[in-house]
């Protein structure tokens, strides 16, 4: 067998070897990095979640125009007109008011309430879809409409939904501002371990350079320690961030059944959770890296 | 003639702060030779041996070892020619966290050596110098002269063509330092070159052909260097 291939299997082992030598600290390190770890995690995936809801909802632009009860059939037909001419208009839909009311009666929790009323309170309206990425379009015709006879309200319904989007957006931005500086807190707690542990090791260090190990030999094992940390670390986030989505889906199944829908956090893909346990053991080896850089050069034979 | 293995052409040691350790020293050591390094305790003895691993650099003149000059040296090239000399130290820097079995084998993890080359070798390194039936011992429970043996067998596991002992039998009874001095010869007669560094008169007197002797960090006799 190849000498560096040798090499590399007996700083594994040697990894290995002080993993297990020293199990109680090994273990509160994980901890350590594993909390540091889910806060982030955990929050991308309540992102991602929320994301991929609002992704099956659609993101076109869409306006209700509401009429005036018993609004003169003249004024209709101009309005229709008039809506269908507009530039993005992708479709104009004329919702009366008996669907409106049959519509609703359909949503869970609605029977009941609608069936006390006397009378259908609901107007006739016409549900106009515009264009992706047409929304300063919705809003100049929301602002025309205002005031037409026949209109009385007009309303852009995918105004929540660009809401809930620059939310996603915010969540995003602090999912990633909250990574980096959880990562840099990871590569800090890597670098103080392998300080420390360096200056336990400083008399093999020392033996080592001077029966002949390379530098590279001697920094190997280290680097192997700070990667199996690291993805110790990033397992143990995941483990945490399981628990937690476990016992949110109990609470969001009770809570969607109250409205009849299924409401359950999905873990992350497999892909993307070996991702990050490789991430994870990418920030351990920068801090060993940053770590073996400063300390090890210090230590010469005597 | 036998070319020289060690040899020192003009060679001064300066620390930081301007102590002069060594001063102009002109020696060489002849492959096979079996040479003693005398003088009193900061004569220049082990900074003398120390420039030869590279442990410390010489401020002027040239070194050279097996041929190659350590004077220009690089930092990566020093643990290769490390892998050719065989060390013991003054304070033996034994490493007491693992058994005898495990601090011989450590030049062989280094070199990389396959785990049975490496087995076969310790132990057969362990019974030159008779530790054999205590391989699996701690370095802490064997005696002064056995914590010396150990430390030869450490230096000889990897086949080295110079051994350098720094004052190995000091604090050593007279029946250990023969020993061990009795072990360094024996390697001497295979054809390991040899140099200790001592300040053991009785041990002067009664051991090497050749004796370089250091004083105040020159090299006293040259005659005999």
């Amino acid at each position: 067998m190849n000498a560096l291939i040798r090499h590399h299997l007996h700083s594994l082992r040697q990894s290995g070897v002080r993993f297990a030598s020293a199990p109680f600290a090994a273990l509160a390190n994980m901890v350590v990095i594993g909390v540091v770890l889910a806060l982030p995690l955990g929050m991308y995936l309540l992102v991602s979640n929320v994301q991929s809801l609002a992704s099956s909802i659609p993101t076109e632009p869409q306006i209700s125009v509401f009429l005036t009860p018993g609004a003169a059939k003249t004024d209709v037909a101009a309005l229709e007109n008039r809506l269908r001419a507009v530039e993005h208009v992708r479709s104009v839909r004329f919702v009366s008011r008996e669907a409106a009311l049959a519509s609703l009666k359909r949503s869970p929790g609605m029977a009941d309430v609608i069936s006390t009323l006397r009378e259908n309170p609901l107007p006739d309206a016409y549900v106009v879809t515009l264009g992706e990425g047409s929304a300063a379009a919705a809003e100049r015709l929301e602002s025309e409409l205002k005031g037409v006879p026949g209109i009385a309200h007009v309303q852009v319904d995918s105004a929540w939904v660009r809401r809930i989007d620059a939310l996603l957006s915010l969540g995003r931005s602090a999912v990633i501002l909250l990574s980096a500086l959880l990562s840099l807190a990871l590569v800090a707690v890597t670098f103080n371990t392998i300080r420390l542990q360096i200056l336990t090791q400083r008399e093999e260090i020392e033996v080592s350079k001077l029966i002949g190990a390379t530098d590279a030999y001697v920094r190997r094992p280290f680097f192997y320690w700070g990667g199996l940390l690291g993805a110790s670390g990033g397992l143990c986030a995941l483990l945490l961030v399981f628990l937690a989505q476990v016992l949110l889906n109990r609470n969001l199944s009770e809570f969607g059944n109250l409205y009849g829908v299924e409401l359950r956090l999905q873990f992350l893909p497999v892909a993307d959770a070996a991702l990050f346990l490789a991430f994870a053991a990418l920030l351990g080896w920068v801090g060993t890296y940053l770590s073996v850089s400063r300390h090890l050069s210090k230590i010469q034979p005597r | 003639m036998a070319q020289p293995i060690i040899s020192f052409n003009n060679v001064s040691k300066r620390y930081p702060g301007g102590r002069e350790a060594l001063s102009n020293i002109n020696f060489t050591v002849e492959a096979g030779e079996f040479v003693l390094l005398t003088g009193h305790s900061g004569a220049g003895k082990s900074t003398l041996l120390k420039l030869i691993p590279a442990i410390e650099r010489a401020s002027s003149g040239t070194i050279l070892v097996n041929g190659q000059s350590i004077s220009t040296l690089s930092g990566r090239g020093i643990p290769y020619l490390r892998r050719n000399l065989g060390l013991v130290f003054q304070d033996q820097k034994l490493l007491f966290d693992r058994s005898v079995f495990d601090n011989v084998i450590l030049p062989m993890l280094v070199t990389g050596q396959s785990h049975a080359e490496s087995t076969r070798r310790v132990r057969a390194a362990l019974d030159k110098v008779g530790l054999l039936d205590r391989e699996r011992a701690n370095p802490v429970a064997l005696s002064g002269g056995e914590q010396q043996r150990l430390c030869i067998a450490r230096a000889i596991v990897n086949r080295p063509t110079i051994l350098i002992a720094d004052e190995p039998t000091a604090s050593l009874d007279d029946e250990y330092a023969d020993a061990i001095m009795e072990m360094f010869r024996s390697f001497n007669q295979v054809g390991v070159t040899v140099l200790i560094a001592t300040h053991d008169r009785d041990l002067i007197a009664h051991s090497s052909p050749r004796v370089v002797h250091l004083q105040r960090g020159r090299v006293l006799d040259k005659a005999t260097a």
